[in-house]
């Protein structure tokens, strides 16, 4: 029985689609991603949703709901936590429900709860009785889960060579040792050239769903480069430098992506490491409006002051707005290298 | 040291009286006005939760009365709660002020790390000194609920307007006034009977709205402008799904004690929309919305403040429980800029629709 199974691309498909996918394949099914983020995809799932809702989970429905008619089965996945002590987002942990209630034509969800904040392999059980929809044979199963532990890694390594979530996820199908033996595996963006004139590095700081998602992020990350900027996303840095910057709040932060995001910030924030921070946040996102205090708190804090700017976005914001803001900053950045 | 803490409802009367009786100087915030809730903006991030922002206005007004000791709480996700103290460290610190600020975190099932914190406040004490301030705390806590359940069921049947309150706000000073468990118990006795006194004939049916959140916003009149003594005043019995004794019971007590099983029912009543915990008070919401449609009342209202996580998924969800079981439910999400007019009007609408409701079904 070989069945489609639907990907919306948003939310947590930047970070774990590579891993799903293999898993779901290997187990003889069909991955069908959504297409990318329009302003249709978005209207259909502002229509649905609540205005409070923050923009991600509200282009999440548009997903889902571009993807009714086109699959068997959608997967969404109800993902509490992914290491000890610390959680996602509240938002994550209630939208099978919320997707549940609000799309209606929807035939059938995968909602696998991932949840690691008390035992780090209780995601092991749930990713059993997944499979258990697809086959009876647990060795099946188990070999699945393997495959799925393989792509993840090298997709996780490809990040840490200075790819984007959709570069690696493009690059992982072909020649992936040779392009290892090319690049190297270890993070040289940062190392800077004795140059007299070189291109300013710009650390970006933003949920996965905002940066790489070319609607909802205003393809900031590519602006940059057009400006002739080099980009580092957090995803880039090393986790061991990100965990050791983000040990420096006195509270550990209890959001994945909120330490991770606090980390990369206070190590781009250090003089000497990037010319410019920039934060891409949604408009009342809960974890981002803790996390941006202590960042402007750290960098008022600081006597070598980085340029740090934050981009807040939702479903009014427009392209030219974001344009001008992005010029400014670059200015400033060029103005601070000089110094 | 002079102590401080952020203000919620009735229950610093409690907890000025629990730090007093070990022998602590408390200076309280004054009573939040316009002035707290704009210095509480000014210097908060714009996105952050109304609590936070009204607890920053609480602490600069109290700096200001000379404090300088902050006790907070802590936690441990995922709601935000458990962020604040380290922010709001940070932004006092970043505006220039002077002071101390003590974290108490949850001690999940480990009494000792309470009682250490405890210790690092109070300085050693007799044990009998802490068993003496813990029975006065709580005795208050108790009476304060009690005086609250009892002024929200007879607001709606006062002979004129604003007796209940009236007597309501004298006899809470009473409470704080009182110097012992015995004394609290006479305030809360005349009390109870000056409310009765002051109401006719209490048996005529009265519509009844159940009040259901954020726990904050709930118990905080001044960040809810006021809906309870509003909706009783317009004839509507209000039900209010957390006092605060039940919510120290389950979130300190049973906590400090694991032996003591946290309630399950609020999970099991909310399965069929949220099958979850989602942080804060998401599920209690949607339960409590339930349990009030079983019981029978006539309408529920959802009180969040703008961008709480956990009460955006109830909320999302609300509409769905509203017509399974036939409920009329509305959200009201306040932030700094709400105004008790706005509120007001909404809340007139919404309970004409009620009484129709009411109506229609007989």
């Amino acid at each position: 029985m070989k069945e489609t199974i639907g990907f919306p691309r948003a939310l947590l498909y930047y970070y774990y689609y590579p891993a799903w996918r293999s898993f779901f394949e290997s187990l003889g099914q069909t991955c069908q991603v959504s297409g990318k983020t329009t302003k249709a995809v978005i209207d259909s799932g502002i229509r649905v949703t609540v205005d409070e809702a923050c923009l991600p989970v509200k282009a999440f429905h548009g997903h889902v709901l571009s993807l009714s008619g086109a699959c068997d089965r959608v997967f969404v996945p109800r993902l509490v936590s992914v290491e000890k002590k610390a959680y996602i987002c509240p938002k994550l942990m209630g939208l099978p429900d919320m997707v549940r209630h609000n799309c209606k034509g929807i035939r059938q969800i995968i909602d696998p709860c991932i949840d690691m904040s008390r035992n780090s392999r209780a995601y092991i059980k749930e990713l059993y009785a997944t499979g258990r929809l697809f086959t009876r044979n647990p060795l099946k199963i188990s070999v699945a889960r393997r495959k799925a532990k393989q792509a993840y890694e090298v997709f996780v390594r490809l990040l840490q060579a200075g790819l984007t979530p959709i570069d690696a996820m493009a690059k992982q199908d072909f020649h992936l040792l040779q392009y290892f033996r090319d690049s190297g595996t270890s993070c040289n963006t940062l190392s800077r050239h004795d140059e007299d004139v070189r291109s300013p590095i710009i650390g970006v700081l933003g949920h996965p769903y905002i940066l790489y998602d070319s609607f909802l992020g205003m393809n900031v990350l590519d602006r940059l480069h057009l400006m002739g900027a080099k980009v580092v996303t957090m995803d880039m840095l090393q986790p061991a430098v990100v965990e050791q910057a983000a040990a420096k709040s006195q509270k550990r932060v209890f959001w994945t992506i909120g330490r991770r995001l606090l980390g990369a910030g206070y190590y781009f924030l250090m003089p000497g490491t990037v010319d410019g921070c920039l934060q891409m946040s949604a408009f009342a996102c809960g974890p981002d409006s803790f996390i941006g205090e202590l960042l402007q708190q750290e960098s008022a804090r600081s006597k070598q002051k980085v340029p740090f700017m934050t981009i807040i976005v939702d479903e009014h914001t427009g392209e030219a707005g974001v344009l001008t803001r992005l010029e400014a900053f670059m200015d400033i950045v060029e103005r601070s290298m000089l110094r | 040291m002079k102590l401080t803490f952020a203000r919620l409802g009735n229950f610093h009367i409690a907890a000025k009286a629990l730090f007093e009786a070990l022998g602590i100087d408390v200076v309280l915030p004054p009573p939040p006005t316009k002035r707290t809730m704009s210095l509480g903006s000014l210097n908060s991030p714009e996105f952050a939760c109304l609590p936070l922002k009204m607890n920053i206005g609480n602490y600069l007004e109290a700096l200001e009365k000379g404090a300088d000791t902050i006790v907070m709480v802590g936690g441990i996700g995922p709601c935000r709660l458990g962020l604040y103290g380290e922010v709001q460290r940070q932004i006092l610190e970043g505006i220039g002020c002077d002071f101390k600020m003590i974290v108490v975190e949850p001690p999940q099932g480990r009494p000792d790390r309470v009682f250490r914190q405890l210790f690092e406040i109070t300085g050693a004490q007799r044990i009998s000194q802490y068993v003496g301030a813990l029975r006065l705390g709580w005795s208050k806590l108790t009476a304060i609920d009690s005086l609250e359940k009892l002024a929200l069921r007879l607001r709606p049947f006062e002979e004129s307007k604003g007796d209940i309150s009236f007597a309501y706000e004298a006899t809470l000073k009473r409470i704080d006034e009182a110097g012992s468990p015995k004394e609290v118990a006479s305030a809360l006795e005349n009390g109870q009977a000056a409310m009765k006194s002051a109401c006719k004939k209490t048996d005529s049916d009265k519509p009844g709205i159940g009040i259901v959140g954020e726990v904050f916003m709930v118990l905080e009149p001044f960040a809810n402008c006021e809906i309870e003594k509003r909706l009783g005043e317009m004839g509507v019995v209000v039900h209010r799904s957390i006092y605060l004794s039940d919510w120290v019971m389950e979130h300190v007590v049973k906590d400090v004690f694991r032996i003591l099983r946290k309630s399950k029912l609020p999970y099991e009543l909310a399965r069929p929309y949220l099958c979850h915990f989602v942080g804060g008070h998401g599920v209690e919401t949607i339960a409590s919305t339930v349990d009030y449609a079983r019981q029978g009342l006539d309408g529920v209202i959802q009180v969040a403040p703008f961008t709480c996580m956990p009460e955006i998924i109830a909320q999302d969800l609300l509409p769905t429980v509203s017509r399974d079981l036939g409920i009329p439910v509305m959200t009201l999400v306040l932030d700094e800029h709400s105004s008790g007019t706005g509120v007001l009007t909404r809340l007139e609408a919404f309970v004409d629709l009620v009484r129709m409701s009411r109506r229609s079904r007989r």
